[in-house]
């Protein structure tokens, strides 16, 4: 009987020395959408990619990945699944093209067949251009876009993407997604690592929030962003004196205590409803308190790990 | 360079979404590859790298050729009587000396892959699992020929001329050549259990240079204090030496031969699937 999950694991440990990178990690991914793992730096979301990606074995749990245990069908599952790591895992003294000539010829198409496909997915990932330089010379972008085409010179029915787009440029950072939503759309599971709350938000339908290698939510975007609100309202204000009458506006109009920043001038309210706020806004600027800026802000991850446990992200003390 | 592009110019977006439709819509999985095929894929790697980066092997035989130099023209007058003498002492040993430091390499590439993330990737595709090592360490013996080959001409360029003619020649590399296949494995091994590039590449130097100096390939042993002559006796690089000496010069004997064939054999028996060992139990 065929699951209608993609990943069921229960239970995943796995320690180095005393550090226990993964506690007891439980995940049902369904097939064909993007589960966002959501988690701070340390948090164990490579060590859990890596154990379901047959690279390591658990020290206690288990996990079936596309219906296959990942110790005893190892082999089984790495001919369904394709790992894009945290590290750009492309050879930087080769070209792109050779990058993924290798990778056909080692998926068994024939020299040939390898090359077409390296030159299909070259043009797909807009780095026809760059074919022939060497990988070295890439920028960050290219060479994302090159380990992402890298994982689907055979596509793969589960794909695993950490932290995908670390370190890339908002343009080149776009450009991931859109990729990833069209592996998607044509049926591809996504299982991404992220520590961007937005990342998450943008392409996941579920997510599972990870601490401390915990799982410590699971849900919806749209619920976890719930569980704490929508973000908030800054506000800045050309100079202190109206700070502590904007404050009593605010927290009246959106019935929650305003915070004061460190800068003399600015301050902030959580947030629950957008339109709200803009009235809130508005209404500062009728009593003419002399507004510098404002800005409604996403809720950051600091913000949701605070609400979900209590305590702030922080890379835990290896 | 400084002032590559850091992005592309903006793409036609219909296009580019139509080529990325096309290039994700081919689903059908080809057969899987078979061990051989992809350990001679990753033989084929290994060549490209030596294509795009020959500083490496150039690093590696640069020393050696040095050596050879000076060694002929400094010392080979004072130590065999003359220097053209000398070299016909002397060449062999070079010879050996170059492809063995080329060995140290496969151990640094190995390192170098899995630090940089590389080995994650090939660990996680259906491939017979010890295909990439054993196609590296294919792919290297190539190198090896060409840092041999290099030796032999710079040698018969400076008056190298071996009684034994091409045939002996050419045996004499191979034996060489056989023999750092098997060393290669110590080198993949210490790749596996250090922590960086760099710290191979001095561990194998540190380990190598001892062995090298201690060996009949400068001078012979029998000019040495009793206790150091007994060492470069048992030390298995004297053995290669010796042997590749005497094929090029015509007078090898089975019996050196097979002492350094079993040596050979003896340090891939035991490397070789402890270098496989520690790749598969990665962490
Ligand atoms: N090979 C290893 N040896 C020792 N400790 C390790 C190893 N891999 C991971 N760890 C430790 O396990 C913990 C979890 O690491 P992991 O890489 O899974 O976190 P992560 O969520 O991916 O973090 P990041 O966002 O920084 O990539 C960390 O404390 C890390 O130091
Ligand atoms: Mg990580």
């Amino acid at each position: 009987m065929p699951s209608t999950l993609a990943i069921e694991a229960s239970g995943l440990v796995k320690s180095f020395g005393t550090t226990r990178a993964v506690d007891g990690v439980d995940l049902a991914v369904p097939r064909g959408a993007v589960y966002g793992v959501l988690g701070p730096n340390g948090a164990g979301k490579t060590t859990v990619i890596r154990m379901l990606a047959t690279l390591l074995r658990p020290d206690a749990g288990s996990a079936r990945v596309l219906g296959h245990d990942i110790v005893a069908e190892a082999d089984a599952v790495r001919g369904l699944v394709s790992l894009t790591g945290q590290l750009a895992s492309v050879d930087d003294d080769l070209t792109g093209r050779e990058n993924l000539i290798l990778l056909g010829r080692l998926l068994g198409y024939s020299t040939r067949e390898a090359r077409e496909r390296a030159d299909e997915l070259l043009a797909a990932f807009g780095l026809r251009e760059a074919a022939g330089r060497l990988v070295k010379n890439y920028s960050g972008g290219m060479r994302r876009r090159l380990d992402v085409a890298a994982s689907i010179v055979v596509t793969p029915e589960l794909m695993f993407l950490d932290e995908p787009t670390t370190g890339l440029d908002p343009r080149s950072r776009n450009e991931v997604w859109d990729i990833v939503r069209a592996l998607v759309g044509r049926g591809t599971t996504v299982l991404l690592c992220t520590q961007y709350l937005d990342e998450a938000d943008q392409l996941a339908d579920r997510i599972a929030v990870i601490d401390r290698g915990k799982v410590i939510a699971e849900g919806t975007p749209g619920r976890l962003k719930a569980s704490v609100g929508q973000g908030a309202l800054h506000v800045r204000l050309l100079g202190p004196e109206h700070r502590a009458e904007a404050a009593r506006m605010l927290s009246r109009a959106l019935d929650t205590d305003a915070q004061l920043d460190a800068d003399p001038a600015a301050l902030s309210v959580p947030v629950q409803d957008a339109e709200r706020a803009s009235e809130a806004v508005a209404e500062l600027s009728r009593a003419g308190l002399g507004l510098a800026s404002f800005s409604l802000a996403q809720p950051s991850l600091d913000e949701v790990f605070l609400a979900l446990t209590g305590h702030p992200a922080e890379e835990e003390a290896a | 360079m400084s002032t590559a592009p850091t992005t592309q110019a903006p793409r036609p977006q219909q296009a580019a979404d139509a080529a990325l439709h096309t290039a994700l819509s081919r689903s059908a999985r080809p057969p899987r590859a078979g061990p051989l095929s992809a350990a001679l894929t990753f033989g084929w790697r290994g060549m490209y790298k030596v294509k795009h980066v020959p500083e490496q092997l150039l690093d590696v035989t640069i020393t050696p050729v040095l050596f050879l130099l000076m060694f002929t023209y400094l010392f080979g007058g004072a130590v065999a009587g003359s220097t053209s003498q000398y070299l016909q002492y002397l060449l062999p040993g070079i010879l050996v000396q170059t492809v063995l430091f080329t060995c140290v390499y496969s151990g640094v590439a190995l390192n170098t892959d899995i630090t940089k993330g590389v080995v994650d990737r090939f660990r996680s595709l259906p491939i017979w699992r010890p295909a990439p090592l054993v196609g590296a360490v294919l792919g290297d013996t190539v190198r090896y020929a060409l840092a041999a080959t290099v030796v032999v001409l710079l040698g018969l360029v400076m008056g190298f001329r071996p009684a034994a003619g091409v045939g002996g020649v050419l045996a004499g590399m191979v034996l060489v050549i056989v023999f750092a296949f098997g060393l290669s494995w110590v080198f993949t091994t210490v790749g596996l259990l250090m922590r960086s590039p760099s710290a191979v590449l001095n561990a194998g130097f540190m380990t190598l240079f001892p062995l090298i100096f201690l060996s009949n390939i400068f001078v012979d042993p029998s000019t040495l204090p009793g206790a150091l002559e007994a060492f470069v006796g048992v030390n298995p690089i004297s053995h290669l030496v010796t042997a590749t000496r005497d094929l090029m010069a015509g007078v090898a004997t089975a019996g050196a031969l097979a002492l350094v064939l079993s040596e050979a054999a003896a340090l891939t028996a035991v490397f070789a699937p402890l270098t496989v060992h520690l790749y598969r139990g990665k962490d």
